[in-house]
């Protein structure tokens, strides 16, 4: 253990922060999402997001350890994050107008 | 982190495991305990008698005690004797001073007299129960990291599973007395032969604290008002405002039928009736969850105390609440009669040995590697101390806990909070131990100490017991002579695995490097 080169140790721990906290946003974007997208009452599209959002967290941390280099880790983050964010968004101003 | 997938799911799986083990391994335990909560809480008060009597009657007593006690009460909750818990038990505020709910007081009744019972002070089961998601933490430091560690859980069991190619082969082989592939072999079958167990009370639990740990769609769909969401999700009824005029209270015990008409039968487990002098007084009568699967906040029936009206009762639930509801009782075991619950518990114990087995697995793997030199690396080390004492150690609080509820005066000031002190001097005094003691000989002597105390539950019980054993049979109190045979049982087990440990421990001198070659062919990640 104690041979292990400085950059493996910073990939190592790049991959557990994006799946601690990148996990957790993607987690929070997913549920956002249904609960402003699925066809439901406003407090059973919540609860359905918030339990589907357990399995999306479970998902991404996965994708953070089974990723072949730890940018790939985040990219892969990265990327739903931002058209979950942008479907969120979206769908906060079609509510607020 | 290694080449491939299946290797890197295996990485995964081993930290997170090492990093939660020990606290999963105690949240299991004192979880699968809860599945006993009402039978281990009635162990430890044996002044509660167990009888034979309705509903009907035990509300009948209890409104007679608070009419003459706490006839002023702002509300009073009646606790119904159930199969399960055959208490009576009755609380009530005064209205205090300001507006403010005044102090709470609580009292046993026996539910064949109605007399107030003398019963000792302790925090029974709930202690096990509470304690296996607040970890003994201010508010709600305790919830989160025990939510934190079923995520991790969850990643452990999903990982766990990718991990293992031949997971139903693999299911049906175990070789015993080969050291280490004897603890794979174990770990794999109590992890593949409860899975569903293990994968729907991980998830439940997430389920459960889910709008603590991941609140950003209230937030955002109820732009910020999470009180209006609580109250769209569970629509309580609002019970009608005291006007200040007397009012003649209706007998309750009849309001207990004409519950069960509405839900078209079903049993009740607590009453309350708000401002109960008032000329709107306002009944509830709750259902209790052992009805059925979903567990539900107060599924009540409402109605006036003074007419008798019905006023409102609580819709069914839409389809997403029902199902998390039902993950919050499939995790809770409620609805479960007495041969789930056995089953329950056994499946928690598996989950319980899953995660044992997998600490003693990390650790023994890497021990083999200094196993020549006999010098053992600082964080190897570490490993071990916690092992023992997260595992033996734990053993040894519960069996204390149990102990102290027998020795401890019943005259002793705070004398259930010294029933849990007790059970942490004890788990924290076992880490000591660990510290200066050797692995093995710290696992023998902490394995054996926990199967000697819980050997003594039974016999404390009877010792101190003014019942004898007969008149339990007589009075059909299962539920306090399954406990002192579960100790006993325990106790015999441990005793087994202590003698174990002993002899493995004198044979594993001699046969290093038979234990070495089996050890390289299995997969060392």
């Amino acid at each position: 253990m104690k041979s292990l080169p400085v950059s493996y140790r910073l990939a190592v721990t790049s991959r557990v922060l994006a799946a601690l906290f990148g996990g957790y946003l993607l987690a929070a974007l997913a549920s956002i999402c249904m609960s402003l997208w699925l066809p439901m009452a406003r407090a059973e599209a919540v609860v359905s997001g918030m339990m589907t959002s357990f399995l999306v967290y479970l998902v991404a941390v996965l994708w953070c350890f089974a990723s072949r280099s730890a940018w790939q880790a985040w990219f892969g983050l990265l990327l739903p994050g931002l058209v979950l964010a942008a479907f969120g968004g979206l769908g906060y101003g079609l509510g607020q107008s | 982190m290694k080449e491939g997938f299946r290797q890197a799911m295996a990485w995964l799986h081993t930290w997170t495991g090492l990093i939660f083990g020990w606290i999963l391994f105690a949240i299991f335990l004192t979880g699968t305990l809860s599945y006993f909560n009402d039978e281990i809480s009635h162990w430890m008060q044996p002044e509660v008698p167990v009888r034979q009597v309705s509903s009907e009657a035990s509300l009948t007593l209890a409104q007679r005690y608070l009419q003459q006690h706490a006839a002023g009460a702002g509300r009073w909750v009646i606790s119904l004797p159930s199969a399960r818990d055959p208490g009576l038990s009755v609380s009530w505020q005064m209205p205090g001073n300001e507006g403010r709910r005044g102090p709470r007081e609580q009292r046993q009744l026996d539910p064949l007299s109605g007399e107030v019972l003398q019963v000792r002070d302790t925090r029974g089961g709930d202690f096990f129960y509470r304690f296996h998601y607040q970890l003994q933490m201010p508010h709600p430091w305790g919830r989160w990291l025990s939510t934190s560690a079923a995520m991790l859980m969850l990643v452990a069991l999903i990982t766990g599973i990718i991990t293992h190619k031949k997971i139903f082969k693999d299911f049906f082989t175990f070789r015993p007395r080969k050291g280490q592939r004897s603890w794979l072999d174990g770990h794999n079958a109590v992890g593949v032969l409860v899975l569903p167990f293990h994968l729907m009370i991980t998830y439940s639990s997430l389920v459960i604290f889910m709008y603590m740990v991941m609140p950003a769609s209230i937030l955002v769909a109820y732009q910020g008002d999470t009180d209006s969401f609580f109250s769209e999700l569970f629509p309580a009824s609002e019970s009608p405002k005291a006007q200040g005029q007397p009012g003649q209270l209706l007998a309750l015990a009849p309001f207990v039928e004409r519950a069960r008409e509405h839900w078209g039968g079903g049993q009740v487990n607590l009453v309350t009736v708000s401002h109960p002098g008032d000329v709107k007084a306002t009944v509830n009568v709750m259902r209790s969850s052992a009805d059925r699967v979903m567990y539900e906040f107060g599924n009540a029936v409402a109605f006036d105390g003074v007419s008798g009206a019905f006023l409102t009762a609580d819709p069914a639930r839409p389809t997403p609440i029902a199902i998390a509801g039902s993950f919050y009782g499939l995790h809770l075991g409620h609805f479960a009669g007495p041969t789930l619950r056995w089953l329950y518990f056994i499946c928690g114990l598996a989950g319980t040995a899953m995660i044992g087995t997998g600490l003693v697995i990390w650790l023994g793997k890497r021990q083999l590697k200094h196993a020549k030199s006999g010098v053992m690396p600082f964080e190897l080390r570490l490993v071990e101390v916690l092992n023992i004492a997260s595992m033996a150690g734990l053993l040894i609080a519960v069996a204390t806990f149990f102990c102290a509820n027998r020795l401890l005066p019943v005259s002793l000031a705070e004398r259930g909070e010294w029933e849990v002190n007790s059970f942490f001097i004890a788990w924290g005094l076992s880490l000591v131990h660990a510290l200066v003691r050797r692995g093995r000989a710290a696992w023998v002597e902490q394995l054996a100490l926990a199967a000697g105390l819980f050997c003594a539950v039974p016999l404390l019980d009877a010792l101190g017991s003014e019942q004898s054993l007969r008149v339990l049979l007589a009075q059909g109190d299962w539920a306090r002579l399954g406990f002192d045979l579960t100790c006993l049982g325990s106790g015999v087990f441990l005793a087994w695995a202590a003698f174990k440990m002993r002899r493995a421990g004198q044979l594993g001198g001699k046969a290093p490097a038979r234990t070495a070659r089996v050890i390289s062919k299995v997969e060392v990640n």
